[in-house]
């Protein structure tokens, strides 16, 4: 190299706006609501946010390595209908059933991994149809109403926290939260997650470099399903037990993702924008709330989001490309 | 119709700047009637924006554009095609599913009762195609089904039936193979013949020499010369581009010490495209493999690299009988392989130099990610890569540093065997050098090096030795400095060899 490297921070390419965008958010909350005239708005905030922030992490490696997760909604209905089935609001059931539930979201993730790599079936395709099938199941199984109950035991992750010196009180969402945002961060500097982006930037140069391709891959998807079964116990203990909990999670992790500048088709974006975009997604909910704007317009402000995240990465970043003039501009040639 | 020799464009005085940064300083430039004209220059030297200006695409900052005499501006690239400039770019624009006459009037179609008049269209490409002494191209065939000598062929007509006095064309040789340049070198002829003034860049030497009457040098964005190519030596232009000799293009040879073990050798090898491949590659040398396209020489890399493997005879890597099946089981036996798709194999266009540097150490050998960190800066000063830090996506860089960044990758993890699939294509002179450099550097070091080049004076320059693959077989072995025509005789089946 012939520049002397110079250490400044470093930020992934497209994690800077979201970062403007979230600080923004999070002044203009304090604005709008008393709540958070103090810390623990924005803790209670966090802890909203958390299961969303933990669904954009998975989908950011899937999305990030090429694919499209769209089965984590159903997935999160799923677990939390099948923990409610089980566990009978019986403290003894709840360790088991949560390892169930990890176990079933890591099963699920790997059979959307494998059919996508060895079946050769478009990720969009393989879990669309996931979607479907866990949709049906749910619906076959509870005829529409879940049965049974949580346990208290299994409700404290979604609700409860722990004291702790220093900080005070934080809910145990927030701390698994930053537990799986550093462990991802640790991650996608390592080997293995840089490796993962290159799969999605081009897998024929990994694959030829003596690269796993197929195995990174499955090891997305895998952690996507994981990651939706974390988030399905956090949302089971926070909003309770209903057919409907999981519903639309999967467009609003995408929705983060994108909002975080990873790039759709992969190959660029970093795990810390994704989930700075869910936290955005989560703050600008609340500020809408606090100013009174209905409910319903979240999905519409949703789809405006997501268009003008994806144009933004397509134009904005690249001044040159809004200047270039098009072709066939009718300007006549001066002779 | 334009007397032969009449200037038909004549550029002035180009300067062109972006951001602030002079891409073009005074560029001139004069195309005559009936005359090839090469642009010559390494990468960075300005000539894709000197086309970009002349195809309307840039407006120049400064500087003057006179079509036949007449001041003229190219305000978008419609106004230069009307002023008769066409480019034929390396990358075809065809609709590969419609017709030959559909691609030539594309947005122009004759039209007759509302209806697009076919019989008209077809009947002006046949009469387009028969004065190019193109007969061969039966005007209602499908593109899909032409060859890409053909397909450049429909360019051209494309641009001549807009009535095209100026054909600029950017590195026409690059897609095609050995036996289609011959093809355009008529072609090429017969629209000289005719009166067109031929604007061809090229980073092929003898194509140049081959072609051309007057050659336009530029450097670092600026007019060196105008020539007459016959009082031009090869040597001479070389200087003129870069300011060094032909000399010391290439690094010495291997001397008898310099020879170690056989790290690779390969017995009777063969699969569906080759059969009978039996060599040996010693640590400290490099054997060069010629051959024409299809011949089967990139075919016995990849079957060496696993891709796609070889399904008879044996392959030992250090002496021991190894059976390569992917890319994976070759990396981690210690072979590397430098393809000769740079952007479709290579790279991760998108991944920083850093990233795409360790890509091989970290996505084949297990343990080995982020280990001994500051050897990366080392690996990437010893293969000169020039760039503002590494972490700067590999994308930004030129063709030559990209290539640098491919070698580094396999460095990175230390190969016993190296093979290099077209090393050089693409990048410009200076880079060409150090990576010759590179290559003989590493055979010193102990690396066996198996070299692929379709550019002769390389291959007969870098190789310690030759091997010609002929449809699918050895057809022989030549020494170290052979002449191209040896190379020829057996690479075309002329001549038979002694398989060693």
């Amino acid at each position: 190299m012939n520049a002397p490297t110079t250490w400044r921070p470093r930020l992934a390419e497209g994690t800077a706006p979201v970062l403007a965008v979230l600080a923004v958010l999070l002044v203009a909350l304090a604005f709008a609501g008393p709540a958070y005239s103090e810390p623990t708005g924005y803790l209670a905030l966090l802890k909203r946010a958390a299961p969303l922030v933990l669904l954009a992490i998975g989908q950011y490696f899937v999305i990030v390595s090429g694919g499209f997760d769209l089965s984590v909604g159903s997935l999160v209905t799923a677990e939390v209908v099948i923990a409610a089935r089980l566990i009978e609001g019986d403290d003894a059931n709840t360790a088991w059933v949560i390892a169930l539930l990890l176990g079933f979201g890591l099963l699920v993730g790997l059979v959307n991994g494998l059919v996508t790599t060895k079946l050769l079936v478009p990720s969009f395709i393989v879990t669309l149809g996931m979607l479907l099938i866990l949709d049906g199941a749910v619906f076959l199984w509870t005829g529409g109403a879940p049965r049974g109950a949580l346990s208290p035991s299994f409700r404290v992750f979604g609700r409860g926290g722990v004291d702790l010196p220093v900080v005070g009180h934080l809910p145990w969402s927030v701390v698994i939260l930053l537990a799986v945002l550093v462990a991802a961060v640790l991650f996608m500097r390592g080997g293995t997650g840089r490796t993962l982006v290159a799969v999605g930037d081009n897998e024929n140069s990994v694959r030829l470099a003596g690269g796993r391709v197929d195995r990174l891959k499955v090891l997305a998807f895998a952690l996507s399903g994981v990651l939706a079964a974390l988030a399905a116990i956090l949302l089971g203990g926070f909003a309770g037990v209903s057919a409907q909990v999981g519903e639309g999670l999967e467009f609003r992790a995408i929705t983060a993702v994108v909002l975080g500048g990873v790039l759709l088709g992969g190959g660029r974006g970093s795990v810390v924008a994704a989930a700075a975009g869910a936290l955005t997604l989560e703050a600008l909910f609340s500020l809408l709330n606090l100013l009174g704007v209905s409910g319903a317009l979240e999905s519409a402000v949703q789809g405006v989001i997501i268009i003008a995240a994806v144009a933004y990465a397509a134009l904005g970043a690249n001044p040159r490309l809004r200047l270039r003039p098009r072709a066939g501009t009718p300007e006549p040639a001066a002779r | 119709m334009t007397v032969d020799g009449d200037v038909v464009v004549r550029l002035t005085g180009i300067t062109k700047s972006f951001l602030g940064v002079p891409v073009l300083r005074g560029v001139d430039l004069e195309l005559r009637a009936g005359e090839v004209h090469a642009l010559m220059g390494e990468n960075g030297a300005g000539k894709s924006t000197l086309l970009k200006v002349l195809a309307g695409v840039h407006r120049p900052d400064s500087g003057r554009i006179e079509v036949e005499g007449e001041p003229v501006v190219f305000a978008t690239p419609r106004d230069a095609q009307e002023a008769g400039i066409a480019i034929i770019h390396q990358e075809f624009n065809l609709l590969e599913h419609r017709t030959v006459a559909e691609n030539v009037h594309l947005g122009r179609e004759p039209v007759r009762r509302g209806q697009v008049d076919r019989r008209k269209m077809e009947a002006d490409t046949k009469s387009l195609l028969d004065w190019l002494g193109e007969e061969g191209i039966d005007p209602a065939e499908t593109v899909t089904r032409l060859s890409v000598a053909q397909k450049q062929v429909v360019e051209i007509v494309k641009a001549l039936s807009t009535d095209a006095r100026v054909l600029a064309m950017d590195e026409p040789t690059a897609a095609l193979a050995d036996h289609e340049v011959e093809l355009l070198y008529d072609l090429v002829d017969r629209l000289r013949a005719r009166g067109i003034a031929i604007l061809y860049v090229s980073h092929r030497m003898r194509e140049v020499f081959d072609l051309s009457k007057r050659i336009t040098v530029l450097k670092d964005g600026a007019f060196v010369t105008c020539a007459l190519t016959r009082e031009l030596t090869s040597d001479q232009l070389v200087r003129h581009m870069v300011g060094r000799s032909l000399d010391a293009l290439y690094p010495d040879r291997a001397s008898a010490d310099d020879l170690g073990d056989v790290r690779l050798a390969l017995r009777g090898a063969g699969n569906g495209r080759v059969r009978g491949i039996t060599f040996e590659v010693r640590a400290g040398e490099i054997v060069g493999i010629a051959g024409l396209q299809g011949s089967g020489r990139s075919a016995i890399a990849r079957a060496i690299w696993g891709v796609e493997p070889f399904t008879a005879g044996t392959v030992e890597v250090d002496g021991v009988e190894r059976r390569i099946t992917d890319p994976r089981a070759a990396v981690r036996l210690g072979i590397g392989y430098v393809t000769e798709d740079r952007k479709g194999e290579g790279l991760a266009l998108r991944q920083s130099i850093r990233d795409n540097a360790l890509l091989v150490r970290r996505a084949a050998l297990t343990g080995g990610a982020g280990r001994r960190k500051s050897d990366l800066g080392e690996l990437l000063k010893s293969v000169a890569v020039v760039a503002r830090g590494e972490h700067q996506e590999v994308r930004y860089l030129s063709g030559g540093n990209q290539q640098k960044v491919v070698l580094a990758k396999w460095l990175a993890v230390g190969p016993r065997v190296l093979v290099v699939d077209e090393p050089t294509r693409g990048i410009d002179v200076g880079a060409k050098q150090a990576v010759h450099r590179l290559l003989r550097d590493l055979a010193r070091n102990g690396v066996a090096i198996l070299m692929i080049s379709s550019e002769l004076p390389e291959l007969i320059g870098m190789s310690d030795r030759i091997l010609v693959v002929h449809e699918g077989a050895i057809a022989g072995e030549l020494p170290a400095g052979t002449g191209e025509e040896a190379v020829m005789g057996l690479a075309t089946g002329h001549t038979r060899g002694e398989v060693a």
